[in-house]
């Protein structure tokens, strides 16, 4: 068991909530989805329940039923997206604590952009960016920035092998996340690319930078290259905090390479410990310096005071999206004190959970007012917010700038 | 007009604040001075706006840090945040101030720039803008995936599409289209929702935007471009243009200029508004106003900056002469690759400035240093408060402009003085608002609603056949 007291915990914001019937329960706001006060509550809610940070979901295309498919027909389920990026910098001036961990795509963007926006979100919050770097693996995603043609991922697609034997998907796969390795190195290049102290301001020699104290990053990869400095100096953070969602060993590897957190999706406790040790074998094989990843595992929750009002919210759900709800990451029902316990039960190998409220805001104020005394109870999360940075909060500290000499 | 009229509403001041650049006009020697980076500061400027009633905040984009003998230029402010994180970061800040900035489409996609934009909108309450600009240089282009060079003709060619398909995003969802009804479990009234193809010379898209309709429908968009073609451009397809015209004559030249382009797009004269930058020095007597002036202008160009300035109408290291003394004997060498990287070329003819320059030198009996500080950035209306009053108001009521974008020399007091002097005196004049009025800036502004992006590629088709690609080309602006 780790310290029980250093559980983490952040929450995952996604439209109405992760269930794509959840829009439709009386409490719901699908009215506000796309106006700032309904982020703007969620994330004071998330406030006050002391949570590390909110993450919010974001891709460069429309939701779908299927996870491979492009935008189908389905009326009945939420459909558009706001900026993430931008969300979380509104959001920021309206929070003093919590961290702000935005997606953000790694395929079509380019990352000198995504660096400044995030360098700048740290400004905005004061040290609590973060940012979840995800890949866009979808030809219909493609198709919007018409610069280039990726294969269909449907499993069986016409005349080849199913998921991961067909070698066309397997490239596929395994380019984008070389190229989300380029593009976290770059961003996390650019961050540097400024001393903290290049800012001089001396009026004797004229001079506002010690233009010795900026740097080209100097990039060349097989995607882009990218020459540097930054426009933006070195955030507050000095490099804000990088996350990445995993579900095998190809993405640990990506996550142990580039990446400070990693969202795992464990079935049971005993799978969560198997991830945790895949997690470091990963980091092993990529010759992982400083910290270890901080490694969250990732849940759906529906909770309500009573486990059978939760267990019947979602098979209410599931009969009006007229499927059984199926994600990626396991689905607890019940209630805040018995997710305490499981939370506690799995927590060998995993620093802490990013739970996805099934229905906001409703399992997001079961998670703040009735999961979060739950584990103060039992001494396993915090009882305030002791750090100012998202960093700190996360026991990693403020690292030197790779281009700092240390010869002073 | 003829004989006593009835009192006609005088014709509004637009105003609009911009965050000081990074470039000499920005004192950061000034005890006042704040950081450029936190955001105290663009709270702060924001804030002070929204007391005065004005439009919108303006920021700019930094894509490169400027270099100058293939060095990183030193001398003025340097670093930049990132426009639309700021932008969105305020949006909560301020709750009526129009919110603009400024976003290259060279180095950017439709996609992407729509779906920022039309977040801001929605974030904001419909009080979203896009300065739209494109930049001429490969040197940029080294921080970007498609790297940099683009031929002038293509750039704009380039630029207008861009403005195009982003306004067929905006489209792509009708007004309404989220019904949001979970009685009858409808969210979208039409799945998928978005749907959008823009098959064009530059981009050729197709698929589903994520942003229902935002509250403007489509944000303000402004074009910042003084040419010919910049001219045309703004005329087939902004709503406000930003000029550097700030003196009287020019300004009525300019104005009655691009308000006739309007006509050809089948637009009136008041769905273009012509914003000129402008910067301002009070002062309690014109000759206090006048020395204040000159003590910010010494701040400006310091020895080192004089220096700087010069060799870019001489293109040529001027490192070994003192500032103090007089012109280099030497002629410029505009023949030679250029000197500055990531700045547009302030000098048309070089040997011809260099010629006027001189003679003036002579005349006054100038060192380099005075010399650049008679000749480079005076301030545009140094006065009393209601002297500056009176000015801006004669320049918007007798057509040399609609308003302006001001620019202040200190981050982030440098609004202070003039919200508290000057707009009382334009609030008691009836021409500018004492309150703000629910609406999207679009309202405000007196744009009207948005004109389908169908409408746009159907009015600039006749006109673009007229002109030729060719004015397009002669566009030459940066706002670095």
């Amino acid at each position: 068991m780790p310290e029980a007291a250093a559980l983490h915990l952040a929450a995952a914001l996604d439209g109405a909530g992760w269930h794509p019937a959840g829009w439709r329960e009386p409490g719901a706001r699908p009215g506000d989805l796309f106006t700032s006060g309904y982020w703007a509550d969620l994330a004071a809610e998330a406030e006050r329940g002391l949570l590390d940070f909110i993450t919010i979901e974001d891709a460069l295309g429309l939701q779908a039923a299927s996870r491979y498919g492009g935008p189908d027909g389905r009326a009945d389920q939420v459909r558009g997206r706001l900026d993430a990026v931008l969300i979380a910098a509104q959001l920021a001036p309206a929070t003093s604590r919590i961290g702000l961990v935005p997606t953000a795509t790694t395929t079509h963007t380019e990352p000198f952009h995504v660096s400044t926006a995030i360098a700048t979100l740290d400004y905005v919050s004061s040290g609590r960016a973060g940012w979840r770097a995800q890949v866009s693996s979808r030809a219909s995603e493609a198709a919007h920035f018409g610069r280039r043609e990726l294969p269909e991922l449907r499993p069986g697609a016409p005349g080849r092998p199913a998921g991961r034997a067909d070698p066309v998907v397997a490239d596929h796969v395994a380019g984008l996340f070389g190229e989300a390795a380029d593009a976290v190195e770059v961003v996390r290049r650019l961050w540097d690319s400024w001393a903290d102290d290049a800012v001089i301001r001396d009026v004797p020699s004229g001079r506002f930078v010690d233009r010795d104290k900026l740097h080209y990053i100097d990039f060349e990869g097989r995607w882009f290259s990218v020459r540097g400095p930054s426009i933006t100096p070195r955030p507050p953070q000095g490099q804000p905090v990088v996350a990445a969602l995993a579900h095998g060993p190809l993405p640990y590897r990506f996550a142990a390479a580039a990446a400070d957190v990693v969202f795992v999706t464990p079935r049971d406790a005993g799978d969560a410990r198997a991830i945790a040790g895949q997690v470091r074998e990963a980091e092993r094989e990529t010759g992982r310096a400083g910290p270890p990843l901080r490694v969250f595992g990732d849940l759906v929750v529906f909770l309500d005071r009573d486990a059978g009002v939760a267990a019947g919210r979602r098979g209410r759900l599931d009969h009006l999206d007229e499927a059984r709800y199926a994600p990626d990451a396991a689905v607890f029902t019940g209630t805040p004190g018995q997710l305490a316990g499981l939370l506690l039960e799995w927590g060998e190998g995993l620093d802490g959970y990013r739970l996805r409220p099934a229905v906001l805001p409703h399992d997001l104020e079961q998670i703040t007012r009735g999961l979060v005394p739950a584990l103060q109870r039992r001494g396993a999360f915090r009882a305030g917010y002791p750090d100012r940075s998202l960093r700190e909060r996360l026991g990693l500290p403020r690292p030197a700038s790779r281009y700092a000499t240390t010869a002073a | 007009m003829t004989g006593p009229v009835e009192a006609s509403p005088a014709k509004q001041v637009i105003l609009a604040a911009h965050f000081p650049g990074v470039n000499n006009h920005t004192v950061w020697s000034d005890p006042q001075a704040a950081s450029q980076i936190e955001f105290a500061s663009f709270e702060h400027l924001a804030r002070t706006a929204e007391a005065g009633m004005f439009d919108f905040f303006f920021l700019a984009e930094g894509l490169r840090l400027r270099e100058q003998r293939g060095q990183i230029h030193d001398l003025d402010v340097v670093g930049r945040p990132n426009t639309m994180t700021v932008l969105a970061a305020l949006a909560g800040v301020v709750t009526h101030l129009g919110l603009a900035g400024t976003i290259q489409a060279t180095y950017n996609e439709p996609y992407e720039v729509a779906r920022q934009f039309a977040t801001l909108d929605h974030l904001s309450g419909g009080r979203a803008a896009w300065n739209v600009v494109t930049s001429p240089d490969a040197f940029t282009g080294e921080n970007f995936r498609r790297g940099g060079y683009l031929d002038r003709e293509q750039r704009y060619q380039r630029a207008a599409e861009f403005v195009q398909a982003t306004r067929e995003l905006w489209d792509s969802w009708p007004a309404g289209a989220i019904a949001a009804g979970p009685e009858r479990g409808v969210f979208v009234r039409e799945a998928p929702p978005g749907a959008f193809a823009h098959h064009g010379e530059h981009f050729d898209i197709a698929g589903h935007f994520t942003v229902p309709r935002s509250p403007q429908g489509h944000p303000v968009i402004i074009q910042a471009g003084d040419s010919g073609g910049g001219r045309e451009f703004a005329a087939a397809s902004a709503d406000a243009i930003f000029t550097r015209h700030s003196t009287f004559g020019a300004g009525r030249e300019f104005y009655a200029d691009v308000k006739s382009r309007l006509a050809r797009y089948g637009r009136v004269p008041d769905e273009l508004k012509v914003l000129p930058g402008a910067s301002f020095v009070l002062g309690d007597t014109e000759d206090d106003a006048r020395e204040r002036a000159h003590h910010i202008r010494r701040q400006q160009v310091s020895p080192q900056t004089a220096i700087l300035l010069l060799e870019q109408v001489w293109n040529t290291d001027l490192s070994g002469y003192d500032a103090e003394g007089p012109l280099p004997e030497t002629d410029p060498e505009p023949a030679a690759p250029s000197i500055i990287q990531g700045r547009a070329r302030q000098h048309a003819d070089p040997m011809e400035t260099a010629r006027q320059w001189r003679a003036l030198a002579e005349e006054k009996k100038l060192s380099i240093r005075e010399l650049m500080i008679e000749v480079t950035g005076r301030q545009s209306f140094i006065g009393t408060p209601a002297g500056v009053a009176g000015q801006i108001n004669r320049f918007v009521q007798q057509d040399a402009c609609d308003g302006f974008i001001l620019v202040p020399h200190i981050i982030p007091a440098g609004l202070d003085e003039f919200v508290a002097k000057v707009v009382p005196l334009l609030q008691e004049r009836g021409v500018l608002r004492t309150e703000y009025r629910a609406g999207t800036l679009r309202e405000r502004l007196g744009l009207g609603s948005a004109r389908p992006a169908a409408a746009w590629a159907a009015a600039a088709q006749p006109a673009a056949r007229a002109t030729g690609s060719s004015a397009l080309a002669r566009e030459e602006q940066v706002h670095a």
